[in-house]
Parts: structure tokens; sequence; C-alpha cells
């Protein structure tokens, strides 16, 4: 598998690809606690923060509505959310009775439900964004330095490292069933559903074991290139004024969001 | 791609701050033990295993088998990490899952990647291995229906703590939210069994050595079992009583100061604070739902103790 397949890295030279994989952590997080906090229905700070996002957009050269394409990925889970129109207190506007159950929407529900979703999707492109400007060797290294534990860091060094190998390893596996399920036209492929678990069950065995044995061998080709536990970037870590400068001026608008927020 | 991303994945908005900030702290407090203890215990060559392991947890969770309707079963690998790894190891390798697939497919959002962690990472691993450790030493057919057993309630643990976190950040009803969660993850639970146990089988023909009990997979000392119990009676009680009285739990959250009503101030922090508990029976076993979180822990930490003695 090539291994652009998972990477969302978009190669580019922005302002946004130069900056500090910390800084921009650290700024996504602060930008996705701000949705969070604002309170229920204040559309001018929710849509001060999509102008936010959008000029992020912007200057990362990736296009305005980059981000708008992958950002329903949060939506089935919105389904749970659905439920808060019921669950707030607040002036009923009707009464629904469903088999058993008896609810009674409510105008604070509604709203509730709306700024959830807003919220949820504000926050995830923000998510996109991040790993589309930088690269995430680079984000790796940001969580090292940002006092996530070495062992993590490192598991997740190899995770990254080792997804496409296993990957292809589950796609040979999955090619392999197909190539024995084939079935007569008309008629269904497969045994019984008790016979399909199975299947599943060993190709995830088989591949726990093939994971397992080339962990080793893995680690001893690691010595011989001069693995002393740390993965290496090529990437200069040092964060510079112009890094901070950007932080604050994100981090001073995330402010004015939450004041304009709260004062309506 | 053939990444199919499990309902279970809150993404950001969808839990309040106070919700997310106290689960992060129970998946700090127990990635932190469990930090402590795989570097004692684990030696270099260790640690690429794991991280290998975390790969192999992400690429199973590709490997479905078609159900019915064009629904498929698939692994979530909690239980199965921790049955095959021991339990501290799994719960640092099914952290790396959890945040990569934030992190880098927002499948899950980043502020509430505590929450995410807890609920799939850390309690599938001890209910999944609390329930198998239990077996150890009995035959391999024992051994592989508790693991099932095992694989099912990991994941209705995890739907249930979704659950939870979601009503008490107001942002789910509790009468609705667990039958519907509670539903479909039975079903995938099913998945998640019948893929652990196979599997299982599979390594116990192939690869015995690995599931021995001076494997690492054997060696989670008692208090394993202790842990993994409780939090499996938690769930079994919790969960039929919260979808019949929701209304006593959720007077117990707004007392709890977990929940702000629309009414009591529109800031995320304005209504907090922790107040004491009321005086009826129902708030009592509310209290024991959130105390379970706290029981979670210190069966953690005599588990250790326990294996300290031995």
């Amino acid at each position: 598998m090539h291994v652009n397949a998972f990477d969302r890295y978009h190669h580019g030279h922005s302002l946004l690809h130069n900056l500090d994989a910390r800084i921009k952590v650290l700024v996504a997080v602060a930008y996705i606690v701000s949705n969070v906090v604002l309170p229920d229905a204040a559309w001018i700070a929710f849509g001060l923060s999509l102008l936010f996002l959008l000029y992020c957009n912007w200057i990362s050269g990736l296009g305005l509505g980059f981000t708008l394409k992958r950002s329903f990925v949060a939506l089935p889970f919105a389904l749970a959310a659905i439920t808060a129109i019921f669950s707030v207190p607040g002036h009923p506007l009707g009464t629904w009775h469903i088999g058993m159950l008896t609810l009674v929407p409510t105008d604070a529900g509604l709203l509730r439900f709306a700024s959830v979703l807003v919220r949820s999707w504000l926050s995830v492109q923000i998510a996109i964004l991040l790993v589309a400007v930088t690269a995430f060797p680079d984000i790796i290294h940001a969580l090292g330095h940002l006092y996530v534990p070495s062992i993590i860091v490192t598991i997740i060094a190899f995770l990254y490292r080792y997804l496409f190998v296993l990957t292809d390893e589950v796609m040979r596996l999955l090619r392999a069933r197909q190539a024995r399920s084939a079935g007569m036209a008309g008629t269904r492929a497969g045994g019984s559903l008790w016979w399909r678990a199975r299947i599943a069950g060993n190709m995830a065995g088989q591949l726990f074991l093939r994971s397992y044995e080339r962990s080793d061998r893995i680690y001893d080709a690691m010595l011989a290139r001069g693995y002393r536990g740390k993965l290496q970037t090529m990437h200069v870590e040092k964060i510079q004024t112009a890094d901070w400068l950007v932080a604050s001026v994100a981090l001073a608008a995330f402010v004015v969001m939450q004041v304009l927020g709260r004062m309506s | 791609m053939h990444y199919t991303p499990a309902p279970m994945h809150i993404p950001d908005g969808f839990l309040n701050l106070l919700v997310s900030a106290f689960c992060w702290l129970i998946t700090v407090a127990l990635d932190g033990i469990a930090i402590s203890r795989t570097n004692k215990s684990l030696g270099e060559r260790q640690v690429p295993l794991m991280g290998i392991m975390a790969a192999f947890i992400f690429a199973a969770q590709m490997i479905n088998f078609p159900v019915a309707g064009g629904t498929s079963g698939h692994l979530l690998g909690g239980a199965l990490a921790a049955i095959t790894l021991g339990p501290w190891a799994a719960m640092l390798v099914m952290t790396s899952v959890i945040a990569v697939q934030g992190l880098l497919f927002q499948d899950g959002g980043l502020t509430v990647m505590g929450a995410n962690i807890l609920n799939m990472g850390l309690l599938t691993c001890i209910v999944g291995y609390g329930l198998y450790r239990a077996s150890m030493g009995r035959s391999r057919g024992v051994r592989l229906f508790t693991a099932g057993v095992a694989a099912w309630l990991s994941v209705m643990t995890g739907a249930l703590m979704t659950s939870l976190e979601l009503w008490l950040s107001g942002t789910a009803k509790l009468n609705i939210v667990i039958p519907a969660m509670l539903g479909i993850h039975a079903l995938i639970g099913l998945g998640e069994a019948l893929i652990t146990v196979a599997a299982l089988a599979f390594i116990f023909r192939t690869r015995p050595d690995l599931l021995s009990e001076g494997s690492p997979s054997g060696q989670g000392s008692r208090g394993w079992i202790v842990a993994g119990v409780l939090v499996a009676l938690g769930v079994i009680l919790l969960s039929p009583l919260a979808s019949v009285n929701p209304d006593g739990l959720n007077r117990v959250a707004i007392d709890l100061g977990f929940m702000t009503t629309a009414h009591a101030g529109t800031g995320p922090l304005a209504g907090y604070h922790i107040g004491f508990l009321g005086s009826s029976a129902l708030s009592r076993i509310a209290a024991g739902a959130i105390g379970l979180l706290v029981v979670l822990g210190l069966a953690a930490l005599a588990g250790r103790a326990l294996q300290k003695r031995s």
C-alpha cells in the first residue's frame, strides 16, 4: 500500500505548515476547548469561530472549503445528541407519543442540540486542518515535548510506522478470503454466521502471530540501523518569536469569542 | 478505505468540560500506573512489540465478517489485547490506538480523548482481562468461553460508560440513549466475542506458549479478577436501573454538580459545584455509579499491592 493511503498530510509551505508543531497542537486544542465552553446558542461567537477556521483554511493554502469536505465524519454520532432535545428543561414545544415513551421537545433542548452539532462540526475541522498541515511524525514529536509519557509516544511512533505494513497484511488476508469464498452465481458464498465469524477470528489470530513474530525482526533491523530508543525527525524543533506571536493572536481571538459569547 | 468507525468514538463538543476533565483524570491515573508497571517489567525489546501490537489492533479492526442486512461484525480489540499482552501493556497499546484514531483520522475528538480512552481502552482491558484471569488454570474450553463473555461485557461496559458520559454532559436523554447504545452494542459485542474467541483458539493451537501461565498474559495478579468482576457487576446492575429510573439519576447528577440545567446559568462553569449527596435511596445508587470509577482505581491499586506481596 502506498504510504499516503492513510496520511492526511498535504505538503505545502504556508505559514501554518511552517509553524512549530507544538504550537499547532496547543492552538488546535485551545480552539476546541473554546468551542466546548461557549454557552448554548452563542451564535455570534460560533460565527467568529467559523471565521477563524475559514481564515486558517485560507492561509494554509489548501482552499477555503478544504476542511468542509471531510467535516461530516462525526455526524452519525449526532443521533445520540438528538435526545438532548427532550432532556433539557425549557419551554415545551409539544408532546410526542412514541410507543411507551412520551417525548416533550423543548426550546432549550433544541438549542442545546444545535449547539452541540455546531461545536462538534467546528472542532473536528480544526483537527482535520491540524493533520493536513503537520506531518504526523512532527505531531508525534510535539506530543513528546508536550509531556506525553515517552513510552506512549514511542508506541504511537511504531503504530504509525507499521500501520501501513500491517494494513497490507490485512489486505492480503481479506483478499485471500475473498478468493477462497467464490460462489456460484445466484447462491450465497460462505457458510453460516458462526463459520464466518470463526474465519474472521482465525484471520485475527493469524495477523496477531505474524505481527508478533515480525516485531522481533523489526527490532533487530532497527538496532542495525542505529535505533537508540527514539525516532528522529528532519525538522528543527525550536519555537521562534513568530510561533509565539501566532499563538498569542489565536488565544486572544478565543478570549474575544468567549467574551462575546457570554455578553448576549 | 476499509476503516470502519465504531459508533463509540465520542467527537469533540458532545461532552462538557467537567466530564471530559474527570475522564482525563481517571485515564491519566490508570495510564500512569500502567506506565510504571510496564517500565518495571518490560525489557527493551518489548517496547517495539507494544508498538507493533498497537498497529495490529488497528489493522485487526479492519477484519470484518458479514452478519446480516449489510451490517458486519468487527473487532474493537480491548479484551483480545489484554488477554494476549497482559493488562498493563494492553492499556498502553489501546491508549495509543485510540490516540491515533483521534489525531490522525478524527475518529473521536481531542479534548474528549480521555473519555474515549477510558471507555474503549482501559475499561475494556480491565473487564476483559479481569474475567479471563478468573479462568486461568482451567481447561482450554472454559478459558475460551470466559474470554468470549469477557469480550462481550467489555463492549457493553464501553457502551454504558459512553452513554453515562453523554448524559452527564446534558447531551443525551438517559432512558433513550442507554437502551439504544446497549442494544446496538449487544450485537457489536457478539461480533467482538466471536472474533476474540476464534482468534484465541487459533493462538492456542499454534503458539500456546503465548497464553501459558508464564507469559505476560498469565502474570496479572488476582486483584484483576476483583476489578474485572466489580466493573462487570456495575454494568449488569446499573444498565437496567438507569433505563428504568432515569429521573432519579438525573436529580443526583444535578445535585453532584455534573449537570447544569438550562435555567441554572448558561455558562459551562456557572452551575458547577460539587454538592453533597441527596438523601434519597436513589441518589445513593447513582453515587455508586460514579463511585464505581473510584472503586476501579482502588481495585487497581489493591491489585498492585497484592502482586507486590506475592
